[in-house]
């Protein structure tokens, strides 16, 4: 760790979490959505390790910990209700279910 | 540029073009595995950082357990390559481009504007041992990672596990076939 300081894991994770950001806007397919926004997730992830390693301290590493189990069951939980909108509408894209405007 | 400088720009362009190209992928398979390659190279990043426990989770959790989920779910639906559509408002995706852009943009110079001069110095850093009074030291042993769980952590750790629970009685819910006798 001489040359690579915690600023380029920092610029590391705020490119993950700028393509996840922007994965979540423009893809209309919510499969993606969904994966972009554990993108955004790891992104975060990196800046907290390397923060928690920059300042010696294990709250950041427990708190990636956290974010991870939180991350599992939010795609648990997303794809199941994914599943459950394809046995209405068949589709997964995420302007089929607009219902109050078409 | 020694071993450790080589290894971490590898896996932070591969942890970044994965990324990109997870975003711009037609099919939802190859999505998926764009997105595998992006989460193990950040696992290596992790040991880069000597969080080796983390990586082994991220890779047995998000690699292993979250991405085989998605695959199953895409092949249960048999969702065919969409065509990489964005929304269908060219506005939409513009606003949204120039957001994405702009945080990147504010973020990059949130952290050069704190660190002119000195690249390993941070005020927030430097004061964290008076902001933090017992706070656990970082370490790469599993030990020490189950000590802070089972005790600065222990609440947190308990509505983790309950979270697991109140999950998996909803997906439960979710994926169940409703009764005829239900109705809807």
């Amino acid at each position: 760790m001489e040359t690579i300081t915690p600023q380029h894991f920092l610029i590391l994770a705020f490119l993950l979490f700028s393509i996840g950001f922007l994965g979540v806007i423009i893809r209309r397919n919510l499969l993606l959505v969904l994966m972009s926004l554990e993108l955004m997730l790891n992104g975060v992830n990196v800046a907290l390790v390397s923060f928690s390693r920059t300042s010696l301290n294990l709250d950041g590493s427990l708190f990636v910990f956290f974010i991870m189990t939180v991350a599992a069951t939010e795609v648990a939980v997303g794809l199941a209700l994914l599943v459950a909108l394809y046995k209405r509408r068949k589709s997964v894209f995420s302007e089929d279910t607009a219902l109050l405007k078409n | 540029m020694n071993t450790v400088d080589l290894l971490f720009y590898l896996f932070a362009t591969l942890a970044v073009g994965g990324g990109i190209l997870m975003v711009i992928s037609r099919h939802p398979v190859s999505a998926a595995l764009f997105m595998i390659i992006s989460l193990v190279s950040v696992a290596a990043l992790f040991v880069l950082l000597e969080a080796f426990f983390l990586a082994i989770l991220q890779v047995l959790v998000y690699a292993g357990a979250v991405m085989v989920l998605f695959l199953f779910i895409i092949m249960l639906l048999d969702v065919g390559p969409d065509g990489g559509k964005v929304s269908r408002i060219k506005l939409i995706t513009g606003f949204a481009g120039c957001v994405s852009v702009s945080i990147l943009i504010i973020l990059l110079l949130q952290l050069f504007g704190t660190s002119i001069g000195d690249n390993s110095s941070w005020p927030a850093i430097e004061n964290s041992q008076y902001v933090n009074g017992d706070s656990l030291l970082f370490a790469t042993s599993v030990k020490n990672f189950g000590y802070g769980l089972f005790t600065k952590y222990m609440l947190p750790l308990q509505v983790a596990g309950f979270l697991l629970l109140a999950a998996m009685v909803g997906v439960i819910v979710l994926s169940k076939k409703s009764l005829p006798t239900e109705g809807r």
